[in-house]
């Protein structure tokens, strides 16, 4: 059983101050073994306390992210799925999941994590799953009228991912879950 | 007077003295075996005079005293019973007074005596004072705190208080307070003797002395508080006087601080509420050299922890005005010391205002009274350099806000600023820190505009440059926690009513333009994105705010943002300012604002165009100006032509060919909008693909040309990609066959130059195809249009 925290958009201190108490209060140090992020913290005062949860942590380049030296996108393996990391800025238009579906090609992984839109999704199409953990802060977007703090945790394990969202709405922390099954048969979608 | 001895001596007289006490107490003993009373009173008067010495300092002649006590217990039980000596103990009294020496006779005669009492052949009192008198012969002050002390203890169960077996008539506690009062009155004018003696060194030495002598004269409060049937009502008409009397007479600094302080821990805190007024009367009259900081402030926490205990007491805090008094007698000990460092004074006000928190929290008033005082005195130093008086005051300001979790209450305070203003620059920053990590802490939501007023004039040190202080000289890690605080800040600042807020982002923005080039790109955004948020909130719920229209209000907001962004470029930061622009073009966009828009576009173009130029810079600009007009729904046609026609102009003149081909492509979106009423012109977007083709093989042409080998055909498959998204959108200008010929090309770009006949493969290639085939066996409209594919 691994732990990934995927989580981002926070927009502190441009939009938010700080992520919802309740929140702060569930992530622990030392529960999580790996914590991507899709980018726009926007200080290093978020980076650092985000390695206190999990010193291995994985993050690309959002548009208003302070350090300029965040890799626009980036892949690692975990348990037998390899995943996909990009704000997804980049991606024009923004949180179109065709279009998403041609990174997630081009980088070869089956699951790609992205953000930008600050709307949570979880979208499975011929070549793997799309998740977008939304703006763990609830912060403003463009984008997106109704934003909802969110952030999500997957479970891998082998062949297996299970996604936990959680959305802090109206004052209650709301989780719900999905399951990802990869065939064992390589690089087909799961 | 005792000469200056040195330890050795010391240890040797000692000894010699314990010497002589053993050697006498021996023959006593045989003598009280033999009953010889005559022997018995020779040898114990011989082994009290050892306590006659004046060579021993008191920890030593302690040791000494101490033994003879355990032999005058033995004595004790002898002169009891009347049986072994054969004499009344009215006569045992008597003759025991003519022993030679008045040491040894005063030892005996209080042993006696306290036979007497217990024989109850005479009232217990009566025996007291006559013993309490006659010890007045000792005048030396370490044989005199002794023997009294013996008095005291000996006396301790016999006195004549209600209960005891001892209780005399109607008077009887008032007979018992007088004893102990007076032994303790003697006490200290002995103990306070020692002070007066021998130049400096040796004062020294003294002081120590006297500290180690000091819980002699103190037990007697003890007693004091002990005794049956001394009620508040003695307490306040006799007790208290008396001793505060001596406490103040004796002029002499140890014991005065040493004696209040037992009186505040010995007597219950009812009491102290009860004569608050005339403890504080005393406190005002001591010695100066005398700490009464600490006495008061132990004074305050002793009531502060009785207020605590119930909630009934409160009230009689109120009854006693406890805190007028307090608050009275802390302004005339600082008033009249006039030698007391500011520090003292500030230690002071932070102990009342601790009593005033805990005491009476709901009286802001009594806590801005406190800071009213501070003021005053500060404002009697020319300037506040002491940084422990400085600490003081900071511990001073972060009192309320620890107690008060809601920010406004501390905002409410009228002295809080003028405290503020006495400190240093580098004080008050700090102090402005720990405002704004008190209410990021408690999350607290500051919600009119006069809050956020004061709010902005108590951290004024951090929102732009104080006189004085250069901006340059501050540590750039400290000044970025600061400038990030301040930010965070700003979404605290919060109200529901769109009227109220307004003023609120009018008041912030007042206050943030004076920062300067340094402070904006951090302060600018946040404020600009509490606008934003307002705008939203305006634009969904209609109606009027202040008597005028919403999209009256919504233009003066832009107006207001326009601006604001516009401050950016005296730092400079062009790309964080196109990145606002942009997002106040889709605001405005949302509003209906065609021209707002418009305009917010032209700013984002212009910094494009004149600011941005590095190369990467310009990719990430790009992308989000194409991304953010791609969402733009406003524009009329003319408008919106000139705005693609740039983008794609820009695209196309990026610096490397793969950044070229991909903002291009990119920009083929711009002409479909997925939307029921969105543009869908399909021509325009097979030009742009056609374009980015160009480019790509222009890109695939010169890595050909620098490398002599093939480069990688990702771009080729991402525009492949793109042909995919726009066919199965159903654009017509887009056939199968285009497809086709696009994969076959791509076919051929694989196959490596110079005749080496490796095929590479491509993953990302491959999944598209496979995505291809997913689609072809979908079968139904999408199989159908695949048809034709062949792979």
């Amino acid at each position: 059983m691994v732990l990934v925290l995927a989580l981002g958009d926070l927009h502190v201190p441009h939009r938010a101050a700080d992520l919802p108490p309740k929140f702060k209060s569930m992530l622990v140090p030392g529960k999580i073994q790996h914590i991507i992020c899709t980018g726009n913290l926007c200080i290093k005062e978020i980076h650092d306390y985000l390695k206190t949860i999990c010193p291995d942590l994985h993050i690309v380049r959002g548009e208003f992210d302070e350090d300029a030296r965040y890799p626009e996108n980036k892949t690692l393996t975990i348990g037998q799925f390899k995943l996909g990391l990009c704000h997804g800025h980049q991606v024009i238009p923004w949180g179109d999941l065709d279009s998403l579906a041609m990174l997630q090609r081009q980088l070869g992984v089956d699951i790609l994590v992205t953000g930008h839109t600050h709307q949570f999704t979880a979208y499975k199409h011929e070549g793997g799953v799309v998740i977008n953990p939304g703006s763990a802060t609830g912060a403003y977007s463009s984008i997106n009228q109704d934003v909802n703090p969110s952030f999500v945790l997957m479970d891998i394990d082998g062949f297996r991912a299970v996604v936990y969202v959680y959305e802090l709405i109206d004052g209650e922390v709301k989780v719900d879950k999905i399951e990802f099954k990869k065939p064992p048969t390589s690089n087909s979608a799961p | 007077m005792r000469a200056l001895a040195g330890v050795e001596d010391e240890e040797k007289w000692l000894a010699e003295g314990i010497a002589g006490i053993q050697h006498n107490a021996f023959f006593m003993h045989r003598a009280l075996d033999a009953n010889n009373l005559r022997e018995v009173l020779k040898y114990s008067a011989l082994m009290l005079s050892e306590l006659r010495t004046s060579k021993l300092s008191p920890q030593k002649y302690y040791d000494l005293y101490m033994r003879a006590f355990d032999q005058l217990r033995q004595l004790e039980i002898f002169f009891k019973d009347e049986s072994r000596h054969g004499l009344p103990v009215v006569d045992l009294y008597e003759l025991v007074q003519h022993a030679g020496n008045i040491l040894p006779r005063m030892y005996l005669l209080c042993t006696v005596g306290s036979v007497y009492i217990k024989s109850k052949q005479a009232p217990s009192k009566d025996v007291l004072k006559d013993l309490v008198e006659m010890c007045r012969g000792v005048q030396h002050p370490i044989r005199g705190l002794f023997l009294r002390s013996y008095l005291a203890q000996v006396s301790r169960d016999k006195l004549p208080e209600i209960g005891s077996d001892y209780e005399g008539d109607a008077n009887t506690v008032m007979d018992a307070v007088e004893f102990v009062l007076q032994n303790f009155t003697e006490m200290n004018k002995l103990w306070v003797r020692i002070q007066h003696q021998g130049p400096g060194t040796v004062r020294e030495k003294q002081e120590k002395e006297r500290n180690e002598l000091r819980d002699l004269v103190g037990k007697n409060l003890h007693v004091l508080g002990q005794i049956e049937g001394v009620d508040l009502e003695m307490y306040k008409e006799t007790v208290l006087p008396r001793v505060l009397e001596q406490v103040v007479n004796c002029k002499d600094k140890l014991a005065q601080y040493y004696l209040m302080e037992c009186i505040i821990q010995v007597f219950p805190d009812e009491y102290h509420l009860q004569t608050l007024e005339a403890l504080l009367a005393a406190c005002t009259q001591l010695m100066p050299t005398v700490d009464t900081k600490i006495v008061l402030t132990q004074l305050m926490d002793r009531l502060s922890n009785y207020a605590a205990s119930s909630p009934d007491v409160l009230h009689e805090f109120l009854q006693v005005e406890a805190f007028a008094k307090l608050s009275n007698a802390i302004g005339k000990v600082i008033d009249t010391q006039l030698e007391m460092p500011i520090v003292g004074a500030m230690t002071l006000f932070v102990s009342l205002l601790t009593f005033t928190l805990r005491v009476h929290p709901d009286r802001l008033d009594y806590v801005d009274q406190v800071l009213g005082a501070c003021v005053v005195k500060l404002s009697s130093v020319p300037k506040l350099e002491d940084s422990r008086a400085m600490k003081q005051v900071v511990a001073l300001l972060s009192a309320p806000l620890e107690k008060y979790s809601d920010i406004v209450t501390a905002l409410t305070l009228s002295n809080y600023p003028r405290v503020m203003d006495h400190l240093d620059d580098g004080t008050n920053k700090v102090m402005a820190m720990l405002i704004i990590q008190s209410i990021m802490k408690n999350d607290s939501c500051i919600s009119t505009a006069d809050k956020v007023e004061v709010l902005f004039e108590l951290i004024k040190g951090l929102i732009k440059d104080l006189d004085g202080t250069n901006v340059e000289e501050l540590d750039e890690e400290d000044f970025q926690e600061e400038q990030n605080s301040v930010a965070r800040l700003i979404h605290m600042l919060d109200n529901e009513e769109p009227e109220e807020m307004l003023k609120i982002i009018y008041v912030v923005r007042k206050h943030l333009m004076t920062g300067g080039p340094q402070r904006l790109p951090f302060t600018v955004p946040p404020l600009v994105f509490s606008a934003v948020r307002l705008v939203r909130q305006l634009e969904a719920q209609g109606g009027n705010i202040a008597g005028e229209d919403v999209p009256a209000t919504l233009r003066k907001i832009f107006q207001i943002l326009n601006q604001t962004i516009e401050a950016l470029s005296s730092v400079p930061c062009p790309e964080l300012a196109l990145r606002l622009y942009l997002q106040c073009a889709e605001a405005a966009s949302d509003c209906d604002l065609e021209p707002v828009a418009y305009e917010f576009f032209t700013q984002a173009f212009i910094l494009y165009e004149e600011e941005i130029a590095d190369s990467k810079a310009q990719v990430t600009a790009i992308h989000l100006i194409v991304g953010t007009l791609q969402r733009i729904n406003v524009f009329g046609v003319e408008n919106r032509d000139t705005l693609t026609h740039k983008a794609t102009g820009y695209s196309a003149r990026l610096l490397k060919k793969p950044d070229q081909c991909r903002a291009v492509y990119a920009c083929s979106h711009l002409f479909w909008v997925d939307d029921p009423e969105g543009i869908k012109d399909g021509e325009r977007v097979l030009l742009c693909l056609r374009r980015a083709l160009r480019i790509a093989n222009a890109a695939q042409q010169m890595v050909n040309a620098t490398r002599g080998s093939s480069g990688p055909v990702t771009l080729f498959v991402e525009i492949l990609n793109k042909y995919i998204y726009f066919f199965e959108k159903g654009n017509p200008h887009i056939t199968p066959s285009d497809i086709q010929s696009l994969i076959e090309l791509i076919n051929t770009e694989m196959l490596s130059d110079n005749g080496n006949t490796t095929i590479h493969s491509d993953p990302f290639f491959s999944s598209t195809l496979r995505y291809i085939r997913f689609q072809k066996q979908k079968g139904g409209v999408m199989g159908e249009k695949y048809d034709s594919i062949k792979l």
